[in-house]
Formats: C-alpha cells, structure tokens, sequence
C-alpha cells in the first residue's frame, strides 16, 4: 500500500478528516451513494482506494438504501464496513438501518447533519440524526472537524468491541463542521490503526466452518426478547464507551465524555444542545459570565445513543433552569433533548426549570447573541422562580411569537 | 409411485414450527438472531450427503415447513426422463434426486408453487399438480394418456 503523507497539523474540512479516519481504520467494504454535504468522505475514500491508500473495496450503489444493505452484507460476511451520507439518504437508509443494529453489525455510519425534505434544503440541522434515534445505533457528536475525525476512529473500536458489536454513527453539522476547514491534529497511521485494532469478526458468514442465517423471522413469541437483548447491548455500552474514549484520550491528548460539560461547577443556568451549537453557546457563556456576572454553563451529549441519562442528570445536578435546543422540527410534540433531558433531571430532587427552543432549521445561523438572549431568560426564570414564559419557543424565527404550554408549578 | 419411507433414515421435516415452543428468556436468545446451520465443525459439509450432514435445530431442514400447501406435485416414475429440470428449477431444494436419479418430493419443504411440473418437459408431464388430499395411489391412477400433435 501507499504511504499517505500527513503533517502533525493538517488543514481539514469535517469531511476530509472522516474520510482520512475510514482510510486509517483500512476499512475492507465501503458500499455509498452520494449526497450533499456527505459526500466528500466518500468520494474520498474512494480516491485513496483508487490511488492504493487502502486495500479494500469502493462498492457504486443506486441510493442509500442499496449502499447500507450493501454494508450489511459486507459486515455480516466479516469485514470492517463504513458509509456515509446526509438527510433524505439517510432517511432511505432507514429501514436498512434497523437490519444492521438487529443483526448487531459493527457498521460505522459518518453522517453530516442535514435538514429533511419537504422544502428542500441542503443545510445542517438535525432532522436526520434524529430520525435514527431509535434505530439501535450508537450515535456520536462530533461538534469539530478535529472531532469527527477522532471520534471516526472511536466509533470503530467501540462498535466492533465483542461485548458491544452495534453499528455506530458518528454526526457532524452539514457545512458548518463538513466544509469548514480548520486546524486537525491527526494520529499517525500507525498509530490510529493500533488504536482501532484489527478487526475482529464474529458470526461471519465467510466462516465456512460454521455457517450461519442472518435475518430470521421471529413473531411475537421471540422478537421481543430479541429486541430485550439488542437494547441492553446499548445500554450496557456505555461503559466500553467511557473506557474507548479514555484510552483515546492517554494516546491523543483529546479528552472526551459521553456528557460534556462546560464552566457547570458553580452554573446556575444551563443550555444543553447539540453539534455546533455547543461551542456558540460555550461563547456565549463564557462572555456572559464576563460582561454581566451571569453563572452561565453548558451541557452537550457527546453520546446522544445510548442516551446518557446517568451522566446528563449527574451534570444538571446544580442548575436552577436549563434551555434544552432542539435542531428538528418535532412535528407535533416537544423537542426530542427536551424531553428526555427533561425525564432525567425529573428524577433529582434539584428539579430546575427545563424550557425547550427549537431552532437553527434547515440552517438558520445561531449566534453568540441569541445564546446569551436565551441565557439571561433562564435566569429571569430563577428570578421569578417559575418559568416565565411558553415551555416551547422558537428561536431566529420571522414573524409573530410562537410558542407553547406554560408551567403550571407556582 | 414414489418411495414413502425414502426420508426416513433422515431427519428431515422432524420438528413442526410452531408458536411457543422451545421458548427461552432474552438472555439465551442469539445476539443478532444469528442462527447457526450445522451443529458443530461443518467444514466440507457440501462433500456429504444430506442425511449425512449435522444440520442443527435451527436449520429448516430439520423442521417442515410446508403447512400451508394446498395442492401438491405427484410424481410419476413411468414417465420422467431424469433430465433433472425441475431439481435445478425447484425453489425450495425439494425435489429428492440422487447420483441423477430423480426419487420424488420432499413433502415436508415443498410449497406447492407447481414450478417443477411447468418446467417438465415429458409427454405426459412426470409431475402434476393434485389437491393435499389426494393419496398418491389415485393421482397415478389419473395420470393423463400422452397428447398427440395437434394437426394444423
């Protein structure tokens, strides 16, 4: 193989450094159909097995759907398998999606963020990262470029770990993260191949062997028990999540938590969001507590499957009212974070203020200034000591107030 | 007529599937419902025999899985040339053949989907299709005479 020449420093959009952590990870089966703005990670994959960067297989599909089931057939014949795509291919994905997780394929799926269609938009928000929720996968944040690549590695690691194998998904905001080019301090080759380690399979189907059936039919006296173990399997992840990223953090110098938490030690108002958002509102707080002596902090699921109810009530502890952002139009219901942020601090005794804005749709910037406006409602909210406005808003939306329900605690 | 007792020194169609037995906690369940075709080292099982091979519980082979057949394929021994048309064709490996030597059906797999007696090729057809019901003494006793050329 080809000897790739990286710097110590390089210059990387989001989607380049995805795409250098798949060529790193030598992943054998690549099976993808493009879509803005995930395009590049593959496109690029496909140059380094074009140029012999990598010794595996570039796999043209006819849509998302073929090039996940193409992955699935790959991961379940014993390779290691990625992909990638964006908003209405991964909503094509989607059925393909629970066949990976069911099966329990460590496929690592890198998404770039995009809003859903209809109106068409190509921008990033998070519709379609929501929409796989509940699809068994393991979901990573990535908020960077230089997070996209490391957590690319991390997901390899934990999705092929013997006590986990679950497919993983790593997300980064379309545009925002996927083609802004900024600082990335990769790992050596050698040294992220050792990390990732060599794949190992299990069940295989190129195991001549031990043959086997992937994709039985089971009714209603086996599916749930199926489904039982399959959703313990996330669960009980989250352990070999904490030990992937701490061994990832002795070996690169970038630590990372399920749960993020930003200047939360003394915070009395808290924002709890999502991708980019994070590092605007940890602007935000940080001026804030500057210019008006606000106890402002942030909270970011870095993990937002398994969804880290254990860590995210641990690190809203102290607060007296949060703001949960939601980047997906719920469609009829509250905000996906607000709801089960919500369902988790309601199990402490501190039980804060949650109030939830939807917001950044299809794109919509989200600024410094609005960070801070939602900042200081929050801590009108302490004030008062009630919620002081509609539980639901929108922010950066035109036109008359939007809003819904009001608290009813006095 | 074909030979009834030709399964059985096999275990083929042992089990029936049906709801609720065998039954296990999620925690015995396979991960991934991945389910494994041959109990232990199945390395050069395609160079045996089928009654030869250890196909486990989970395989279909060993369960029948043709309950919901309504009408069967016959099989007639006096007519069929071996050509092994419907063996290739059958979409269910349930056309019993041996060292080229059709035997008959394996009644336990077979769906009834009647490809077999299409793609027969005899005058008569070897194969034909009769309700479940009918025992196989009176479809042979049926068996259609062989059709002349029609005059055109």
């Amino acid at each position: 193989m080809e000897k790739f020449d990286l710097q110590e420093r390089e210059v990387w959009d989001g989607n380049y450094a995805a795409s250098q952590a798949l060529r790193q990870a030598q992943v054998d089966v690549v099976a993808a159909y493009p879509i803005t703005p995930s395009t590049p990670i593959v496109e690029n994959y496909g140059q380094y097995v074009a140029n012999g960067y990598v010794d595996g297989e570039f796999v043209m599909v006819e849509s998302e759907h073929a090039a996940m089931s193409g992955c699935v057939g790959a991961a379940a014949s014993g390779g290691r398998v990625a992909t990638a795509t964006s908003s209405q291919g991964f909503a094509l994905m989607a059925e393909v999606l629970y066949q990976a997780s069911g099966m329990r394929l460590p496929i690592v799926l890198t998404v770039v963020n995009r809003a859903l269609a209809a109106p068409l938009n190509v921008r990033g928000d998070h519709s379609d990262m929501y929409l796989g929720r509940d699809s068994g996968w393991i979901q990573l944040g990535a908020f960077n470029a230089q997070e996209a690549y490391d957590l690319t590695l991390c997901a390899f690691k934990i999705g092929e770990n013997h006590d986990v194998r679950l497919p993983v998904m790593v997300h980064q905001d379309g545009f925002i993260t996927s083609h802004t080019a900024q600082n990335v301090y990769p790992l050596t080759d050698e040294k992220a191949y050792n990390f990732v380690g060599e794949f190992k399979p299990v069940d295989d189907m190129l195991d001549f062997s031990r043959p086997v059936t992937y994709g039985a039919q089971t009714e209603e006296d086996w599916h749930f028990e199926h489904k039982a173990r399959q959703h313990k399997a996330i669960f009980d992840s989250r352990a070999i999540i904490d030990d992937v990223l701490e061994e990832f953090g002795k070996l690169s110098g970038r630590e990372y938590k399920r749960v993020e938490s930003y200047m939360m030690e003394d915070a009395e108002v808290a924002i709890v969001a999502l991708g980019t958002t994070v590092e605007t509102a940890i602007v935000a707080a940080k001026e804030l507590r500057e210019e008006e002596g606000i106890k402002a902090g942030v909270v970011a699921p870095r993990c937002f499957r398994p969804f880290p109810f254990d860590k995210v009530r641990d690190a809203l502890a102290n607060v007296k009212a949060v703001a949960c952002l939601d980047r997906s139009a719920p469609g009829g219901a509250m905000g996906a974070l607000f709801n089960e942020v919500s369902a988790a601090i309601y199990t402490t005794d501190a039980r804060p203020l949650v109030t939830n804005f939807i917001y950044g749709l299809g794109g919509r910037d989200f600024s410094i200034e609005e960070a801070k406006r939602i900042f200081k409602e929050q801590k009108a909210h302490v004030d008062a000591g009630k919620i002081t406005t509609d539980i639901q808003q929108f922010s950066g939306l035109r036109g008359p107030h939007l809003g819904f329900f009001q608290t009813k605690r006095s | 007529m074909q030979d009834l007792k030709l399964l059985a020194n096999d275990n083929r169609g042992l089990s029936e599937l049906e709801n609720g037995t065998g039954l296990v906690g999620w925690h015995e369940v396979t991960q991934g419902s991945v389910l494994p075709s041959f109990d232990g080292d199945a390395t050069g099982v395609q160079h045996k025999k089928s009654e030869e091979r250890t196909y486990s519980g989970y395989n279909s082979y060993t369960a029948t899985v043709a309950s919901w057949r309504v009408v069967k394929p016959v099989y007639n021994r006096d007519v069929c040339i071996d050509c092994q048309n419907c063996w290739v064709w059958c979409p269910d490996t349930s056309i019993l053949s041996r060292d080229k030597q059709m035997l008959g059906i394996d009644y336990d797999h077979c769906k009834g989907c009647a490809v077999c007696v299409e793609v027969c090729p005899t005058n008569p057809k070897s194969l034909l299709m009769f309700t479940e019901q009918t025992p196989l003494e009176d479809a042979l006793g049926e068996w259609p005479e062989k059709k002349k050329k029609e005059d055109k």
